[in-house]
């Protein structure tokens, strides 16, 4: 694949063939226990769209320009940790202070994900693939759509789903992972499309 | 190696201090809401909290309870607290637990929302008044051969706001007989006039918790934390004739809200039945005698079931629902009020709906 088109494919890769839900199963705590309700799933999407586009990049600065030159890579999960839970809380921190409606729709869920895997996932994935920092950046925001994109197909299934005989034994958590299965397997079906190393 | 060390325990310490000091300064800029004011009641009480925390936390912070099962996860939907003004949108945490009869009153779970300006709230009375108190026993007495008087005196805080009637939880540390402290619910038998003092009637239950605890550990001197006032067995505003029922121990609420009659001058025509065994049951005779010739409508009715040859009793005999059934006229205007076990107040309502008591006239208080 040719420099040029890199982050372009980067980015459609993480949306769909290397969803980070659906291929690398993270994030899937908050995938299962939200994903009741298609209008609280939006927002929680969004707020994940949010702190992986711009959480992403900046751990790269992070990693770039502090961790190597100090030959600190072996610290990277504990400083991404920190630097992604102190992004997140200052940025509820401002949105509850300075818009309402931002705070309604979104500043709620940003404190339900600051631990959330997929985003710690992919800071750690950008390093593994040793992206740019436009590609992290389009990486972080895909995989963020990515996720959104499976968390509102998710709820607007179990939605239809509350008219539906389940078996009781499969109620709940297990008729949401069979269907996550699903999903996974329709996902798997663009993987020839572009591949991600 | 050693270098590597300190370089990597330097850097993270770097960046540990350069984030927590920026998280200090936004918690001192944009988290500070400053201290804002919370107007309870139409403005009966006035709180100034720090802003910017939840409300049940900056209420509890105060001393006011609000009651939640989850400590304010926003999963029991309990702590719900009506913000008149200064509310605010709904945010999406609190719809699963809020009605749409609620969102028209502006009822909110105080857990979820934040206070940031100035708001005004209004909360039931009881909740309000709600405290735990750190008393120390002034007095115990023996009532009869099971029952004990515990007069207890409030320290902290010293005085307390009740309608007579009411009860209070009794807060029993670990002994031989708990592993762990247990709360139990007793009636105050003193007058609410009596604002610096408690008083309960205790009943010896065979093998209970609290009652084996009050009659065989408790000594005059000891520290006792109370919590309360809580219930809503109290006299209702009317000018209805009145018939209080209660035996044993069960005299502790209809005391207090005779005591309280008595004191406000409330001449409501009333009449208390008194149901024990025989006469090493009944006590306090002689206050109820004085209360009698003190309030000219009220009538003091003692009934023994079972009275004894050496008691030598003139008055009434029989179960307290026959004795009942035999001196009420007109129950139809009657207000009810009755105290005791299940099964007394299952058999009283019974006798006192066939005397034509309206049920929603008759108030009673179980124990269980």
């Amino acid at each position: 694949m040719s420099e040029s088109i890199m982050p372009i494919a980067v980015l459609f890769a993480s949306i769909f063939t290397s969803n980070i839900l659906l291929t690398n199963y993270l994030g899937m705590c908050s995938f299962l226990s939200v994903s009741k309700e298609l209008k609280t799933s939006t927002g929680l999407g969004i707020a994940v769209i949010f702190v992986m586009a711009t959480t992403t990049p900046l751990n790269w600065l992070v990693y770039q320009y502090l961790l190597i030159p100090f030959g600190l890579e072996y610290l990277r999960f504990i400083v991404f940790i920190i630097v992604i839970a102190a992004f997140v809380q200052l940025t509820e921190m401002t949105i509850e202070r300075y818009s309402e409606g931002l705070y309604q729709s979104l500043g709620i869920f940003l404190p339900l994900i600051t631990v959330n895997c997929a985003i710690l996932g992919v800071s750690l994935f950008m390093v593994i693939r040793e992206y740019t920092f436009l590609t992290s950046f389009l990486f972080g925001l895909g995989s963020g759509i990515g996720w959104f994109i499976a968390i509102i197909a998710m709820a607007g299934i179990r939605q239809k789903l509350k008219n539906a005989k389940v078996p009781a034994g499969l109620e709940g958590p297990g008729i949401t992972l069979v269907i996550a299965g699903f999903m996974a397997m329709a996902f798997m079906g663009f993987t020839g499309m572009i591949t991600l190393s | 190696m050693a270098i590597t060390l300190l370089i990597s325990i330097t850097i993270i310490s770097l960046i540990s201090v350069f984030l927590a000091l920026l998280m200090v300064i936004a918690d001192a800029t944009i988290g500070n809401y400053g201290t804002v004011k919370i107007s309870i009641n139409d403005g009966s009480k006035e709180l100034e909290v720090q802003g910017g925390q939840p409300l049940l936390k900056a209420l509890n912070q105060e001393g006011v309870f609000i009651p939640s099962a989850c400590g304010g996860r926003g999963s029991c939907g309990l702590c719900k607290v009506k913000v008149v003004s200064g509310g605010g949108q709904y945010l999406p945490t609190e719809l699963p637990w809020i009605s749409d009869e609620e969102k028209k009153q502006q009822v909110r779970l105080s857990c979820q929302f934040k206070v940031k300006t100035d708001i005004a709230i209004v909360i039931p009375e009881e909740l309000f008044l709600v405290k735990e108190f750190k008393t120390q026993v002034e007095s115990i007495r023996d009532l009869t051969h099971d029952i004990k008087e515990v007069r207890l005196k409030l320290l902290d805080p010293s005085e307390i706001t009740l309608k007579a009637g009411q009860y209070i939880q009794f807060e029993v540390p670990e002994y031989e007989k708990t592993d762990e402290k247990v709360y139990r619910a007793y009636s105050i038998a003193s007058s609410p006039d009596d604002n610096k003092h408690v008083e309960l009637e205790i009943r010896l239950v065979p093998n209970g918790i609290c009652t084996t605890y009050v009659h065989k550990h408790l000594k005059e001197g000891d520290a006792v934390t109370i919590n309360g006032p809580y219930g809503d067995f109290y006299l209702r505003d009317s000018d209805n004739p009145i018939i209080f029922i209660a035996g044993g121990s069960g005299m502790a609420p209809i005391k207090s809200i005779l005591l309280d009659m008595e004191k406000k001058g409330n001449n409501r025509k009333a009449s208390y039945f008194f149901g024990a065994r025989s006469k090493r049951d009944l006590f306090l005779l002689d206050e109820l005698k004085a209360l009698e010739e003190k309030m000219p409508n009220f009538t003091f009715v003692p009934a023994l079931s079972e009275p004894l040859e050496e008691d030598a009793w003139k008055g009434e005999t029989g179960l307290i629902t026959d004795v009942v059934r035999k001196n009420v006229k007109e129950g139809s205007k009657c207000e009810a009020y009755l105290c005791g076990s299940p099964g007394m107040i299952n058999a009283c309502i019974e006798v006192l709906t066939e005397l034509g008591v309206l049920p929603e006239n008759i108030f009673y208080d179980k124990f269980s």
